[in-house]
């Protein structure tokens, strides 16, 4: 028949009746109608779309529908959020691309981080440092969601000292050539498009050597070397990547030679904060499974949520959850208005990042036996909510940022 | 090419657990999750259809209620509609009108639009009436076809099916008419985002019941709202003669 001929994402054919949840009180938080609308979209949106692979992402680390799932997002205007409109974005702004993350995460916190990654780490970096050739030629088909994008800082051998990368980009005639290995990245076993930072300068100070390129996924010599099999964010695809001698043309490089360091510490901050989504967006997900399980689950002939412990752990997920909550769309909405600074970047994923494991872990132990058992997700929410204390910098790296804040004020 | 006239509600969320208020008087609806009735949806959608295949030049999405009806005819130009009508009522009053009250202001729109075809889910699914497409076409004097599993639309006719326990059945209709959706005559688009910010260009028209000439004080009196009683537990008997004795003393027989 006719019917699903139409090029539109169309929604599943019987959306499946699940727990509401437990409701966002957005009119607390401050949020716009156009917010409030924003995250209706989303949360139907992924509730039809994404949860029903939810779970066999995490189980099998594959998700199967990966790249149409992408052209949806990009059909719904998720991926250019931050995007200017010439190249297919929506252009919403920080706050927008926070609130997509954390009701992405709500469902799916491997499938967040991926999109996350995309979005942000990859696509907003090439909206903020590329020139107009590099804009025109890169973004159009990352925010449609036919290519998938990446960010490469991390190797083997550089964490949390990312500087000491060793990556190496040596010059030939009007291109670079890169050879080294990355780490722990990110969508690098599927991407089109990589932002990889390498070391163009080998005897300045380490710092000033970095510059950032734009390199494509079926780049000679470019493979990834394995996949990394994780505690959790699974169904997100992360990687090895090994570079051999791959070939990048100068006009790839993005925001300057020797402005990697630039480049990279610049749009950390930003996504540090559309990345602390996913830990809130976690923390809901907890709230939403352990609390209508306290309502239902009864012992002793009545519900274990009108037990006095249960009840104060439940007060204390809540209140938890709606303080991380303020302190994140605070941050956003500043940013929004080009009002961002280092410690609170850093602090609110520094901060929201720890609470989600604990509220993770609280949700687990709602659940009692069945908290225990992988037939239900919040396992999966505890194992996926660690991640952000160590991606996007250590949460020992964030300490000492927000504290040289304020040792700087009294040099 | 014709223009359609689609009627949009918003409801609580079907996905909600609907809880009675302690006094009776009605159902909790504060901070529940309202959405856009389903067959609203589809409704929406078909009417979407007949712009994308050029048979409708223009789509009027119209809605009774109170100030957050804006949001439920927003998603309705967010899907594709053109413009709006939101006919104003708050929510007390909204919960007391009846479908031959909607039905005279739906008849009204369709005339002061100049709509070809009036479109609307089959029910709304709080009320679950299934009154309102039939009652406006009786308004309006127009042919109507209910319940519908397709759509054909041939100038000044329209072919159309419904499901029935044998199969499908196929009529053919006169346009101008008045048309109700069923579940499976399509699937719905979402809203997508660039499609929500192209919406809030589109112009909205507020209405007042008064305009239409309609009287939405109460007709119907609500004297309490109860949930449905518990289903007692069944009984298993070990022949037909106790059936039969049993149903007789039950007064069943």
């Amino acid at each position: 028949m006719l019917r699903n001929v139409f090029k539109v994402a169309t929604k599943a054919a019987v959306p499946a009746r699940r727990l509401a949840g437990i409701p966002i009180d957005d009119a607390l938080f401050g949020l716009t109608d156009d917010q409030i609308e924003l995250r209706t979209m989303c949360r139907n949106f992924f509730e039809a779309e994404l949860e029903p692979h939810a779970d066999e992402a995490d189980r099998t680390d594959v998700f199967k529908d990966f790249r149409k799932f992408w052209l949806q997002c990009g059909e719904m205007g998720l991926h250019g959020i931050t995007s200017p409109e010439e190249y297919g974005g929506t252009d919403m702004g920080y706050f927008a691309h926070t609130l997509v993350m954390e009701e992405m995460s709500r469902i799916s916190g491997g499938i967040a981080l991926s999109y996350g990654a995309h979005s942000n780490l990859c696509i907003n970096q090439i909206v903020r440092n590329g020139n107009a050739a590099q804009k025109d030629k890169y973004l159009p088909k990352l925010i449609s969601g036919e290519h998938i994008g990446a960010l490469a800082m991390s190797e083997t051998g550089s964490g949390s000292d990312v500087m000491s990368m060793k990556i190496r980009a040596d010059k030939k005639g009007d291109h670079w050539i890169l050879n080294g290995t990355k780490m722990w990245i990110t969508n690098g076993p599927t991407a089109d498009t990589m932002i990889i930072y390498a070391r163009t300068d080998q005897d300045c100070k380490p710092a000033h050597g970095i510059t950032a390129f734009i390199v494509d996924g079926n780049a000679e010599g470019f493979h990834c070397a394995q996949r990394l099999d994780k505690l959790g964010m699974r169904g997100s695809p992360t990687g090895e990547l090994v570079f051999e001698n791959v070939a990048v043309h100068e006009d790839n490089i993005l925001g300057g030679i020797g402005q990697g360091a630039y480049v990279l510490m610049s749009g950390l901050n930003l996504e540090r904060l559309v990345l602390s989504g996913g830990p809130v967006g976690l923390m809901q997900a907890a709230c939403d499974v352990a609390i209508p399980y306290a309502h239902e689950r009864k012992q002793f002939g009545k519900p274990i949520g009108e037990f006095q412990l249960v009840q104060g752990k439940i007060a204390d997920m809540y209140t938890t959850l709606s303080a991380s909550r303020s302190y994140l769309y605070q941050v956003a909405r500043a940013a929004d208005n080009g009002h961002f600074n280092n410690a609170d970047c850093a602090g609110i994923i520094l901060y929201t990042a720890e609470k989600a494991t604990q509220v993770c872990l609280d949700a687990i132990q709602i659940l009692g036996g069945n908290g225990y058992i992988n037939d239900y997700p919040t396992g999966r929410f505890l194992r996926d909510a660690k991640l952000y204390e160590i991606g996007a910098g250590t949460s020992e790296v964030r300490r000492l940022i927000i504290g040289r804040h304020f040792n700087d004020m009294y040099r | 090419m014709v223009r359609v006239a689609v009627g949009v509600k918003r409801v609580i969320d079907y996905a909600v657990k609907i809880r009675v208020k302690p006094d009776g008087s009605g159902v909790v609806k504060d901070s529940v999750k309202h959405s856009m009735n389903p067959f609203c949806e589809i409704a929406v959608e078909e009417a979407v259809r007949l712009k994308e295949k050029k048979i409708a030049k223009e789509i009027v999405a119209f809605t009774i209620g109170p100030k957050q009806s804006a949001e439920t005819l927003r998603t309705a130009l967010a899907m594709g509609c053109d413009r709006g009508v939101h006919v104003n009522v708050d929510q007390a009053q909204l919960d007391a009108l009846t479908p031959l009250q909607i039905s005279k202001m739906a008849a009204k729109i369709a005339e002061t639009e100049a709509a070809d075809l009036l479109l609307m889910g089959k029910l709304a699914i709080d009320g679950d009436y299934g009154q309102t497409a039939a009652m406006t076409a009786a308004i309006l004097d127009w042919p109507q076809a209910t319940n519908l599993y397709s759509l054909q639309h041939n100038g000044d006719s329209a072919t159309v099916e419904r499901e029935i326990d044998g199969g499908l059945e196929t009529n053919e209709i006169k346009t101008p008419a008045v048309l109700s959706v069923d579940l499976r005559i399509n699937q719905p688009r979402y809203a997508t985002l660039p499609n929500i910010m192209k919406a809030k260009k589109k112009k909205v028209k507020a209405v007042k019941p008064a305009d239409l000439g309609v009287d939405v004080a109460p007709t119907l009196n609500v004297i309490k709202v109860a949930e449905p009683p518990v289903r007692a537990a069944g009984e298993i008997v070990e022949d037909v003669d106790t059936l039969i004795s049993k149903l007789k003393d039950a007064g069943r027989i």
